[in-house]
Formats: C-alpha cells, sequence, structure tokens
C-alpha cells in the first residue's frame, strides 16, 4: 500500500520520469551515431535492504540509534507503543527516521515526554506519532521515514526513504 | 500520513550552470538567494570538477553545507522560452542570513510556475474578462480598453474621486520600486487619485505615524545592532517566525554570547557581556521558547501584559528611567525637544502601569533597570528597540508608538551602534511615488466608502481585502453585491460591442454597482468579485528592487519567463496610462490626456530609471548594472557615493544626531492612557469571552497566495488554527483538530482547535488572513484617529462547529516548542 502510494506520488508530479532521468539518460549518449541503448531504468534510487534491529531489541520509547542506507546517514528505531502512520511489527508501533535535520543538518535530540525529535541548531520539532510531520520549524520537508519490513524472525529490515535525506543529493551515494 | 514528496534524489547543478542574484521576495529580512538554471538535458556529476560547488557530492556533505539543496529548492522553469532546471538555495555570501533558508524562503523554487512539474498552476496567465457569465480570457489590449473605458467613462461622472484604489506600497512580491512608481505615476501623477488604500489597511497612510511626527525614521539601525545590543526589547514582535534569519542570525548570537568579540572590537573597554532580552506580548510564542533556551532564564524577562496595554508599560518605563536619570542628557539636548513636556505628561507609576498591564511592579521596574541602568563605569546601556504587529495593529498605534519611540530618544539610543528603535516590519520596503499629500490626513476610511456605496470603478493591485482588512465579512457582503450588479449588467450586451458593454456598466454603476479590476499573479478571493483580472510577474520573472528592514537594497534578476502573458506591475500600470491616454484623445480631451504622458516604458529597468533613480533620495548614484555588481549585499540606503566601483550605502540613520525635522532635532511625544481606544473596543471586550488575539505562523507566508496552493503548506495547516487553553477546550467539550467557529456582532469564521498549555486562559490566537478562515471576519471597523485598524484586540465566542475534517487527522497538535 505504502509503495503504490508512493508511486502515486511520483507520478502525479512527473518528477523523475520527465525530468531527471532523462536527462541522465541523454548524457549517457555520447557517441552520435550510436542509437542510444539505454532502456528504462529504475525510476528511484535502489535502497539496500539492511537489517537494523530484532523486535526483541527494541522497549517502547527507548530510541536505538541506527543508521541507513549507510553508515554517514544517521537514524532511531522507535517502538511507539501504540498503533501509527507506517509502522510496523506486530503492534504496528515500530518507526525508523533519519535523524539529521533536513533544514541545516544538525542530529535531533529525542523528547521522551512528547516523542518528537527535536533540533538544537534552529528549533524544528518532528512529531514521531505521525510520520515524522514537523510540529515547528524551518525544514520544508517532514522527516525522512524508513521503510519498514519485519521478517518472520522479527529482524526489522529498512527498504528504503520517502524524503531526500540532508546533505546528499542522491539518498545512496 | 505526513505529506512526503517521495523524491530521494535530485539533479546536480552543473559547473557551468548560469547564476542570478535572488533576495527572497517574501518577509522584510530579505536574505539572500543564488538561482541556478542549466538546460533540461545537462547536468552536473558528483566528482569536484563536474558540479558548480567544486564538491566531491558523492560523500555526505556535513550540517550547515552550501552544498546541498533540499526538493523544494528545486524545479523545472522556462527561461527565454526554454525549460530550464533551477535550483534557488540560501546564499552562504549574504550577510542578512549568511547561508540560512526559512521554511518560506527556502520553497522559492517549488512556488514557482512550472507546468513541468505542476507547481503553481493556479497562476494567472492571460488577461481574463467576465464574459458569458464568467471569466474568460481576452488579450491585453481588450481587457485595457475595457478597463481605461469604464474607468474614463466613470471618471466623467463623478471625477477622479469615482476612482478608488487598493495597491501594495511595499517591496519584495506584489510591489517594489518600479511597481510602486508604476501605479504611483499614474494614480499620484496622471491623476490625484484621493479615495486609495494599501493592501493591509483601509486607508493610504503609515503604520507607523507617530515615529514619523517624531523626526525618526522607523528604519534607522542596522541587523548588526542586535549583536551589539546590551538588551534587546521585543514589542509585539514574534521574531522567530515572523523575521526568521534576522532572529536566528542576528539576535540569537548575541543572546548566546557568541558576539562578545564583535562587541569588544567595537566598544572598547566599555563593560560588555552576553545579551539579554525583554519581550512584551501577551502570548508566550515560540520566540520567548528559543529566548530562554539560548540566553538562559534568567536573562529573558517576557512581559505577558493584558492585551493592548502596552503603552501605560512604556510610559511607566520613561517616568522610571527620567526619576532615576538614567536619561542620556547630553543627546537629549543637543538632538531632542519636548523632553520635559513629554516626561510631565506621561508621568506613570509603577503601581499605576502594574495595575492596566497586569504585570507586576517589580517586573516593570526590572525591565526598566534591564533598559537603562548604567552599565558599570558609568557606561551608557546600549539597548535596541524593535516592534512589529503587536504594537502596530494594536491599541492606540499612534501613541503607543510614540510612546516606545520616547523611552529609545531617552536614553540615547537612536543613531548609536547596539541600539535603534525600529519597526521589524512585514514585506521588505520599496516605496517610490509621487507626493501623496493631496490623499490628505486623515486620509479617506476607503473600506467604509466602498461599503457606503461609494465609487464607481475599483482598480486593486495585489491586494485581497475578503482575507485581510478589518469588518471583512462586512465588507465582502457589500462589495459581492455592488460588483454582482455590474456582473448582471454585462449578461445583457454582446460581449463584441463595446459601446454597448461600456454603456451597460456605466448604467449599473450608476444604480450604485462597482466596475472592479484586479491586478494579480493569482486568483484571489475579491478576485472572485472582479470583471477584469490582469496577470502580473512576480519576483524573478521580472528584475526587481527592494530594500530590506536595515535598508538593504538588492537587485533580484530576472531568472524565469512570467507564465503566458504576465507582465511586471510597472508596465501594467503604464499601458493602463497609455489606454486612458487614448480614449481620453478620442473623446476630445486633449488637455487631461497630455496628464497621461510619460508612459513608455518598455522594461521594468525603464520604470526604476523613471523612479527610483530620477526621484529618490541617492537614487542617483543607482541603476541595475551597480546594483548587479554588489550582488546579494547590495547598499544600505540611502546611497551616498559611487566609488571604486561599489554603491556607498549608510549604515544607520541619524548617526550625526540630525533628525527628520526641519531643525533636525526629534521631537518627544505626549502619549497619555486612554484605554482601548477604538470606538466599540471597550464593548465588545466586556461582551464576549474570549480574546481572539491574532497574526501570523512560521510556515505560511502573508494571506497564503502562494502557499494555498503548496502541499507541503496545507498539508500541515488546510484550515487555519486556533490556539487555545486545554482547559477552554474542555470547558466547550472540544478536541484537538476541532473545527469550531468564532463569531461576534461583527461577523463569524472558522478555525482548527489547537490545545496549547502555555495560553492564558481565555485568550485564543487565531491564524490571520487564511483562506480557509478569515479573522478579519470577526475584526470591529474601529480603527484609529488616523484609519489605522486594530485588528489585536478583538474579542468573541467559540463553538463547535465538526470534528476534525479528514485533512486534519493525520495532523500533530504537539507543543510547538523546542524541548528535548
Amino acid at each position: 500500500m505504502k509503495r503504490c502510494d508512493a508511486m502515486v506520488d511520483v507520478g502525479r508530479r512527473k518528477f523523475l520520469a520527465g525530468a531527471s532521468f532523462a536527462a541522465a539518460s541523454a548524457a549517457a549518449a555520447t557517441i552520435p551515431i550510436t542509437e542510444a541503448k539505454a532502456g528504462p531504468g529504475p525510476a528511484r534510487v535502489d535502497y539496500p535492504s539492511n537489517r537494523l534491529a530484532n523486535v526483541r531489541d527494541l522497549k517502547v520509547n527507548e530510541p536505538l540509534n541506527v543508521s541507513y542506507p549507510d553508515q554517514d546517514a544517521p537514524g532511531v528505531l522507535l517502538k511507539l507503543g501504540k498503533r501509527v502512520p507506517d509502522g510496523v511489527g506486530p503492534d504496528g508501533d515500530i518507526v525508523g527516521f533519519s535523524t539529521t535535520c533536513p533544514h541545516k543538518g544538525f542530529p535531533l535530540a529525542y523528547n521522551k515526554s512528547d516523542r518528537t525529535l527535536n533540533c538544537p541548531g534552529h528549533y524544528s520539532r518532528f512529531d514521531c506519532e505521525a510520520g515524522g510531520l514537523q510540529v515547528w520549524g524551518q525544514a520544508t520537508q517532514n522527516l525522512p521515514q524508513y521503510v519498514l519490513r519485519v521478517d518472520a524472525n522479527g529482524d526489522i529490515h529498512a527498504e528504503g526513504v520517502d524524503e531526500l535525506l540532508y546533505g546528499r543529493l542522491s539518498n545512496v551515494l | 500520513m505526513a505529506y512526503k514528496r517521495q523524491i530521494d534524489r535530485l539533479p546536480i547543478v552543473p559547473k557551468d550552470a548560469k547564476e542570478f542574484n535572488v533576495t527572497c521576495h517574501y518577509c522584510i529580512v530579505g536574505c539572500g538567494y543564488k538561482a541556478y538554471t542549466w538546460p533540461t538535458n545537462k547536468q552536473g556529476g558528483t566528482a569536484a570538477d563536474k558540479n558548480k560547488f567544486g564538491a566531491d557530492l558523492s560523500k555526505q556533505q556535513p550540517a550547515e553545507t552550501a552544498n546541498w539543496y533540499a526538493p523544494s529548492m528545486y524545479n523545472i522553469v522556462k527561461q527565454n522560452g526554454e525549460d530550464v532546471h533551477i535550483v534557488i538555495k540560501p546564499d552562504k555570501d549574504c550577510v542578512v542570513n549568511s547561508g540560512l533558508g526559512s521554511v518560506r524562503g527556502a520553497r522559492i523554487a517549488e512556488m514557482s510556475y512550472s507546468r513541468q512539474r505542476n507547481t503553481q498552476l493556479q497562476r494567472l496567465t492571460d488577461p481574463m474578462v467576465w464574459r458569458y457569465g464568467q471569466m474568460q480570457p481576452t488579450s491585453w489590449d481588450d481587457a485595457l480598453d475595457l478597463v481605461a473605458r469604464v474607468t474614463v467613462g466613470v471618471i466623467n461622472e463623478m471625477g477622479e474621486d469615482g476612482l478608488f484604489v487598493s495597491a501594495f506600497d511595499h517591496g519584495g512580491a506584489g510591489g517594489g520600486y518600479e511597481n510602486t512608481w508604476g501605479t504611483g505615476k499614474l494614480y499620484f501623477g496622471a491623476m490625484k487619485v484621493k479615495n486609495i488604500r494599501i493592501h493591509n489597511r483601509p486607508a493610504y497612510n503609515s503604520e507607523v505615524h507617530a515615529t514619523r511626527d517624531m523626526g525618526v525614521g522607523e528604519l534607522n539601525n542596522c541587523y548588526e545592532d542586535a549583536e551589539l545590543a546590551d538588551t534587546i526589547v521585543a514589542v509585539g514582535t514574534n521574531a522567530l517566525e515572523t523575521q526568521t534569519n534576522y532572529f536566528l542570525n542576528h539576535w540569537v548570537p548575541n543572546l548566546r554570547g557568541a558576539s562578545l568579540d564583535k562587541k569588544k572590537a567595537e566598544f572598547g573597554a566599555e563593560p560588555v557581556e552576553q545579551g539579554r532580552i525583554i519581550i512584551v506580548d501577551p502570548r508566550r510564542t515560540v520566540t520567548v521558547n528559543a529566548c530562554e533556551v539560548e540566553a538562559g532564564k534568567d536573562r529573558v524577562m517576557h512581559l505577558a501584559i493584558n492585551s493592548g496595554s502596552d503603552l501605560a508599560l512604556f510610559n511607566a518605563w520613561l517616568t522610571y528611567i527620567a526619576d532615576k536619570g538614567w536619561v542620556d542628557k547630553a543627546f537629549i539636548a543637543a538632538s531632542t525637544k519636548d523632553f520635559d513636556k513629554a516626561v510631565a505628561a506621561n508621568k506613570t507609576s509603577l503601581e499605576e502601569a502594574a495595575r492596566i498591564t497586569g504585570l507586576t511592579v517589580d517586573q516593570i521596574r526590572q525591565s526598566a533597570e534591564w533598559i537603562a541602568q548604567p552599565k558599570a563605569g558609568g557606561a551608557r546601556r546600549r539597548t535596541m528597540f524593535a516592534y512589529e504587529k503587536g504594537l502596530i495593529w494594536g491599541n492606540d498605534n499612534y501613541r503607543t508608538n510614540g510612546a516606545l519611540v520616547n523611552v529609545a530618544l531617552a536614553t540615547g539610543n537612536i543613531g548609536r551602534p547596539g541600539g535603534g528603535c525600529v519597526r521589524m516590519g512585514g514585506h521588505q520596503e520599496g516605496y517610490s511615488r509621487p507626493s501623496d499629500a493631496h490623499v490628505g490626513r486623515p486620509a479617506a476610511y476607503v473600506d467604509r466608502l466602498l461599503i457606503g456605496g461609494k465609487g464607481g470603478v475599483h482598480h486593486i493591485w495585489g491586494c485581497d481585502h475578503y482575507k485581510t482588512t478589518l469588518n471583512a465579512f462586512k465588507f465582502k457582503q457589500a462589495y459581492k453585491k455592488r460588483t454582482d450588479m455590474v456582473k448582471d449588467a454585462m449578461l445583457t450586451a454582446p460581449y463584441g460591442d463595446r459601446p454597448a458593454m461600456v454603456n451597460a456598466i456605466l448604467a449599473a454603476i450608476k444604480k450604485g454597482g462597482l466596475f472592479a479590476v484586479d491586478v494579480d499573479i493569482v486568483p484571489t478571493k475579491i478576485g472572485e468579485a472582479c470583471h477584469v483580472l490582469l496577470p502580473a510577474a512576480t519576483s524573478g520573472e521580472a528584475n526587481l528592487t527592494s530594500m530590506n528592514g536595515e535598508r538593504r537594497m538588492r537587485l533580484t534578476e530576472r531568472y524565469m519567463d512570467p507564465p503566458g502573458q504576465a507582465m511586471p506591475d510597472s508596465l501594467i500600470a503604464a499601458r493602463i496610462a497609455n489606454h486612458m491616454e487614448r480614449v481620453l484623445r478620442e473623446q476630445g480631451k486633449a488637455k487631461y490626456a497630455d496628464q497621461f504622458k510619460g508612459f513608455d516604458w518598455k522594461t521594468e529597468e525603464d520604470a526604476f530609471m523613471d523612479g527610483y533613480h530620477g526621484h529618490e533620495k541617492g537614487g542617483q548614484f543607482v541603476t541595475y548594472e551597480r546594483l548587479r555588481a554588489m550582488g546579494t549585499n547590495g547598499f544600505q540606503e540611502p546611497a551616498v557615493d559611487f566609488k571604486d566601483g561599489k554603491l556607498i550605502g549608510t549604515k544607520r540613520l541619524f548617526a550625526d544626531g540630525k533628525f527628520n525635522s526641519k531643525d533636525g532635532k526629534a521631537t518627544f511625544m505626549e502619549t497619555q492612557w486612554r484605554g482601548l481606544q477604538a470606538p466599540g473596543k471597550e464593548a465588545e471586550r466586556k461582551k464576549w469571552p474570549f480574546l481572539i488575539n491574532n497574526g501570523r505562523a512560521n510556515v505560511v507566508w502573508q494571506n497564503a497566495y502562494l502557499d494555498q496552493d503548496n502541499e507541503f503548506v496545507m498539508d500541515r495547516f488546510p484550515f487555519p488554527f486556533i490556539q487555545m487553553n486545554p482547559q477552554d477546550m474542555a470547558e466547550l467539550k472540544l478536541k484537538e483538530g476541532d473545527l469550531v467557529e468564532v463569531y461576534n456582532d461583527n461577523g463569524s469564521t472558522q478555525a482548527i482547535v489547537y490545545p496549547t498549555a502555555t495560553a492564558k486562559r481565555k485568550q485564543t490566537f487565531m491564524l490571520f488572513a487564511n483562506p480557509n478562515g478569515v479573522q478579519g471576519n470577526v475584526v470591529s471597523p474601529g480603527v484609529n484617529e488616523l484609519i489605522i485598524p486594530n485588528y489585536k484586540q478583538t474579542w468573541g465566542a467559540i463553538r463547535k462547529l465538526t470534528d476534525a475534517p479528514e485533512a486534519v487527522r493525520h495532523l500533530s497538535f504537539k507543543s510547538q516548542e523546542f524541548s528535548v
């Protein structure tokens, strides 16, 4: 369901299909007389499927530091104790977010009392129970949230991110 | 689910991308940006030699990097008819914002017209006319001919007083020197239009009459003064949300103690320390919170006064400071007059002020000490006074403004480093017009005249009274009725029969109808009542000059095409003048027609040279070419020279102790307290249970004219919010997100409830000027003696309309205050 929504959104904005990817294909065709063979490539970057933790590792409202999609992209896994948007696991309450503020890249701090991630740089705050919605702040994006999958063993895998991460022009470097 | 763009990579700006100077066209601060454009079939690479930043973009970039841009900073637009990629990102080298982007400015690219990426498709692309019962596209010549014939017809019948005008007077988008001059030359040069008002108030007047009457221009300091001050006094300004990067880049360093080196360098042996701040605001804002986070609670004083009682506080400050002898005697003697008179007239004891304001005597005394008690060794305390809509749109505007300037003058804080008594500002400034002296003082209360059936034709420039005026509910009812009369009359003649059409319109006007012409960039709420819509270009689609809150003037270069047939306002004004001249000649009125000469501008630069360059103080030094070379830092007005390829400006006004008066002296003002000044306000306060305080939110710019078509903003606030104390909510059986009606005798409107623990009982705060719930609907018509509205002191009742609508259910209603 999540992925369907994502594709609808991409299609509506005609973003990658219409513009940048076309540009990439064009740039690749450098020999004029050779017909460009580049077929339609993936519209989005290929995300790794990374095991971040097991559901047993998580305690309600105790943030677990993780990184995704690579070591330079810090994030957090949270078990919120109540079903939330895009929450996974047996209780639908496990979510993961980037902890780099999408405004100026400062590290976010978790506030246990109201389950928000807060930025000491310019006071932005994001609601972990509302899909990373910016409660108040300077960022022009809501907080990038992980696409998570829990397998039969309870291992939690991250397999995508729903917004551009701060400090990189491609989520997968 | 929170709105997500699902964008996981962006095209990279290539090394050879074109670069343009951009000043953010939203708020007064005017942050510096750069626009980069390049052809759609090209892109840069991650290698350092393949991108504009010379950086290895295959690596994660650190915090505050200049080598990253958010999806909101990217788009595809037309430039000289070709599709180009565009990135508009904050400029690290601009001294105003040092690379910071606000939640508004960092969306400039996304808020641009793009048929390729479906952004801002609401923009007006063609002149539109009321034809066959709806708005239909037409040519410029056709639309302007109709406008000119009806306008001339009305003037023939009623004189120029039959022509009503609503026009922006500011800089940035929907304004700027070119466009204020274009409209000004038309209405104050070619004509002498008297029934004219400004975008956010019902008359043609200054919002800060008092300070000007005292000889103290309101933008008299520089942003660096906020870094140098010992104490900042912030009155009715929520700077973190509404002048964001001024606050973040210039106030916060002082509050953190990070500007100490700068203070030492500037002031030598004078004792300096981390800054303090006094915030006068009935409401606890995120600004108060941020100041406490940075400076510590012991260096922040939040004076949560009774709404509208500022004047009593300022008079008490003046009285106490004068009694203590903490005044700048030498400055008062050399540069001012009427000090003793004002001190005597305004005498207010701490106890009396405490009773009126609801503060304690200690709070008032301590705040006076923070303002004026000499520092160790007897050095004068440097205090900067900043005020905005809480004062400007609050009780007794004129006297309250004067009372604050009194304190600044008495303490010698104008024209000195670390001082100033300034308005914070809303839009940027950009005023250049022929004299408005014929308008008179007080100026005509235009809204009331329109409601009362006066005038025959109304030209509207970038204003939306339906959203941004007082008494808006009744205004809309009267305006719709009058403009509908003309709409109905227009259905009685074939559109192509111009004489019959003009006759039908003029006949309807004689019966009380009103013909309305709306010049704007998007369809507005008042535009729904209009008969002609004329599409304007905005900042970046035309070259545009403005100045910010420290008088810093920059040129935003044209980096993209306007949508469709849209033109800069300056040229629309010129073309209206051309058509009026033609119609007048046709009617044999050659002498009057001659007044409309001088509008043969081909470009916005022609308007700039005719207006700012030819008429403004220091304008003779300023040209587009010179401004372009000054980049995003520009210079501070007025220009005093052009030397070594640079425009030389003025860092602070009145640094020589000479003020704007014949004798060069500033005048203290008598400003006695007189309760709630605007007629009807005191009765309203007694009758209704809730204060409906109102103002802005960080994420929304102005009346949301662009934001209403932005998913990120509309996802966050599909309706205006009203902050309420949770106990008040419980009494009314309200839950977070419920849609409520706010009502009183003036009208009614709607908002969603945002529980706010810090809100005082019975004191709410509603988002102002929102298209989906107009706060102005419940604001009374009461104004001050110079026709300044009082939006802030409004009282009403609240009742539930419905549970949270679907668009609201996924939202967060947690506290907006940063906390860890």
